[in-house]
């Protein structure tokens, strides 16, 4: 492998690509987002309606996923015990979380308001789903970190680093979505 | 290693990187067909193609195609050579193949990501393709897929309906497959490098390939999202880009309220950078061989290096550029028009910087030379008529005519091609480990560079004389009397299409019988030519190198070669 040459304090690529992939995945947020800006300014159909309040307890329970995931790594660094096991947590608080955005989604259809109802819908449902999706791309690569913790002697530090970026990054996306939503819808 | 792991579902960037170039080859010939028949149709708009009634009795009945059918096909060609030729030879292809080996990594970052990258792209091209067998054939509305047109359905035309809904799928799918490529040249190219080669001795097509990584991650994924809007309005009925009270063919669309303008945006915001995705792997390839062919080193290395990070930042400012007529604000029309008129001067620089690198040298004339040439002539004839567009109130009239068709197929297509041309030439004997045949290149290159010009300056002239775009035939009274112009302009790309025989010939029969390539057959520099050609599995046999110099050292004088190669420890005489 190259790693066994490289000095210890090179940059870790899964630390680059992550940080790349954030880059990418803020861009199609601001597009996304400022589509959502121009349309409400440029067309006379918008409609405001209500959130549904699900969405806080959502919210709370992203946050609590992050506290997790931040008792995990530093478990995992300190090799102490428990590590592989809040990782477990932050995974079931992840998928928590989508399973809450599908409710808050039932309950808006329940309401009557769909996806081609009116713009504003359009976007929240476009919003959130995406956002859902990479959320799940989130869990899938803590399921992969679980794994490599639990086949690994040392623990995968870069790996580690790159995920909890990541899904750190998906809190702070969530927050900036639910304020815009909050704002506009 | 079974076939397929090591052949299809190839790890190896090597393999990748030609499974790109193999995908751009098999676009490039389908794009050069489709234009072969509209050119055909504009030359002689009543004449029968043998055989096109056949194969497409809706659109051409009886081998003469419906206006309709031109503008399928224009479609198809357009969309075909901008992101299956133009983004992935030269980006995906070339440097899937080279940047690891230039930068002296024994693969990609994320090998995984690279071959799900190509795959992917491989489903859009198919899921593109397939566009021409659904009922109603392809979409007619352009590679920019303008709204509301685009995202109404069948009621716009023919090819609306489904066929434009896969043209959204593959693009959409296409962004996902760059943006994993971009990822992986970031991270090679940020973290991979090895013990010695710093930023400042990467190599000149390296640059480009990284600078081209980070305008594509930025592009792409704006112009996915852009997609995923369109799709919902094609399919799930809403308006993000219908307008209210929109009637099409006599019938009151249902959406109401979205902005046909958020579109361009959105598509423009990625559609001018892609320009440069285009270009700019060009830009490096031309100067990755030009001190290898003029025996001197690149002039202004750094202000180089400067001028490709320039024209990366300035191509996310000039997007409304191509908007001058869509009804938006006339004052905001100034406002873009100022940075395209800024970037033209990163890429005067380095077109300068190209030929005072050739000033004083004894040019070695390969056929990798020759087209670098022709790089910088088409570049130059094709930007020159770009200082004309750039003034949105000469635009105004230029914009929907010929002079633009004529101006970004130098700017961007023929110089990309050329830059395709040359790389092609310059790496074959390292990806096959054997020569192409010279003679044959050069008048491959003769023959495509006196045709390029015959095809594409005359339409400068028609785009002056008011000739318009997108328009199948002219035929009536008023335009009629560009005909000649335009049958000249057909048999010249026939002509032009005719040459690329030698081409395909040569690079067929080069791979199996062309003479034996050494490891440097053209004495350069960059890690590439320190190992075997073709290289071993792992880039360098096991044992990475070790760079003591940058890319520059030619023409070093009080010594036996006149070069010093990047892993060389010798120290540079006159340093």
């Amino acid at each position: 492998m190259m790693s066994a040459q490289r000095a210890p304090t090179a940059p870790i690529p899964a630390q680059t690509g992550v940080v790349a992939g954030i880059a990418a995945i803020t861009m199609t947020f601001a597009a996304f987002t400022s589509a959502l800006v121009m349309r409400k300014g440029g067309g006379a159909d918008w409609t405001h309606f209500r959130l549904p309040p699900l969405l806080l307890a959502n919210t709370v329970v992203l946050l609590a996923s992050s506290g997790a995931l931040e008792v995990a790594r530093r478990r995992l660094r300190r090799a102490a015990p428990g590590g592989v096991r809040w990782l477990s947590v932050t995974m079931a608080l992840g998928l928590l979380f989508v399973a809450g955005q599908v409710a808050a989604w039932r309950a808006l259809a329940a309401q009557g308001v769909f996806l081609a109802t009116g713009p504003s819908s359009a976007f929240f449902y476009v919003l959130t789903a995406a956002h859902g999706a990479h959320l799940l791309g989130g869990v899938s690569a803590l399921a992969y970190l679980r794994y490599r913790v639990g086949r690994a002697a040392a623990p995968p530090l870069g790996a580690l680093g790159a995920v909890t970026t990541y899904w750190h990054f998906m809190d702070g996306l969530w927050l900036y979505l639910f304020v815009i939503l909050a704002v506009c819808v | 290693m079974t076939f397929l792991r090591r052949y299809v579902f190839s790890l190896d960037h090597k393999v990748i990187g030609k499974q790109y170039l193999g995908l751009a080859l098999l676009a490039v010939c389908t794009g050069m067909v489709l234009s072969w028949l509209m050119r055909l149709h504009l030359g002689w708009p009543n004449a029968a193609v043998p055989g096109l009634g056949t194969v497409s009795p809706n659109g051409a009945p009886g081998g003469v195609m419906t206006p309709e059918y031109y503008l399928s096909l224009m479609t198809m060609h357009g969309t075909i050579m901008v992101f299956f030729v133009l983004t992935t030879a030269p980006f995906a292809g070339f440097g899937n193949f080279l940047l690891p080996i230039q930068v002296g990594a024994e693969d990609m970052a994320f090998p995984r990501f690279n071959m799900m990258s190509f795959w992917v792209t491989f489903l859009a091209f198919v899921v593109l393709v397939s566009a021409f067998f659904v009922h109603d054939g392809p979409p007619i509305s352009g590679w920019t897929a303008y709204a509301p047109l685009s995202a109404v359905g069948k009621d716009a035309g023919p090819g609306q309906g489904t066929g434009q809904i896969l043209w959204a799928v593959s693009i959409a799918l296409f962004c996902v497959g760059q943006l994993l490529g971009a990822l992986n040249f970031i991270a090679t190219t940020l973290d991979l490098r090895t013990k010695g080669m710093s930023l400042a001795r990467l190599p000149y097509a390296t640059w480009a390939w990284f600078i081209t990584s980070v305008i594509g991650l930025i592009a792409f994924s704006v112009l996915l999202p852009a997609c995923i809007l369109l799709i919902l309005d094609q399919v799930a009925g809403t308006s993000f880009f219908v307008p209210a009270g929109l009637v099409i063919s006599d019938r009151l669309q249902p959406h109401a309220g979205g902005s046909p303008l958020l579109w361009q945006h959105l598509f423009w915001f990625f559609g001018h950078p892609e320009v440069y995705i285009a270009i700019l792997p060009g830009f490096g390839i031309v100067s990755h061989i030009l001190p290898a062919v003029a025996r001197k080193p690149l002039l202004g290395p750094r202000v180089f290096i400067a001028c490709l990070v320039a024209i990366g930042f300035l191509s996310y400012m000039v997007w409304g550029h191509h908007m001058f007529l869509s009804g938006m604000n006339p004052f905001s029309a100034t406002l873009f028009s100022v940075p395209t008129l800024i970037i033209t001067i990163p890429a005067t620089v380095a077109t300068l910087l190209w030929i005072g690198t050739l000033y004083g040298s004894k040019l070695r004339f390969s056929t990798a030379a020759l087209f670098c040439l022709g790089f910088i002539s088409v570049f130059v004839s094709g930007g020159l008529s770009g200082f004309f567009l750039a003034q949105p109130a000469v635009d105004v009239y230029l914009h929907g005519t010929y002079f633009v068709v004529g101006h970004f197929h130098f700017v961007m297509g023929v110089a990309a091609m050329f830059g395709i041309f040359a790389g092609t030439y310059f790496w074959f004997p390292k990806m096959f480990g054997r020569m192409m045949n010279e003679t044959l290149g050069k008048w491959h290159f003769v023959g495509t560079f006196i045709g390029v010009y015959c095809v594409f300056m005359p339409m400068h002239y028609l785009g002056l004389e008011g000739d318009v775009r997108r328009y199948s035939a002219f035929t009536d009274e008023y335009m009629k009397g560009s005909l000649p112009l335009h049958r000249f302009i057909t048999v010249a790309a026939l002509f032009t299409g005719a040459c690329q025989l030698l081409f395909l010939y040569n690079l067929v029969h080069s791979r199996f019988r062309g003479p034996l390539a050494p490891a440097n057959p053209w004495e350069a520099t960059s890690l590439e030519w320190s190992t075997a050609s073709p290289p071993p599995h792992d880039n360098f046999g096991g044992q990475p190198p070790t760079v003591y110099h940058g890319p520059n050292e030619y023409g070093v004088a009080g010594r036996s070669g006149d070069y010093i190669m990047q892993a060389s420890s010798e120290a540079d005489p006159a340093a």
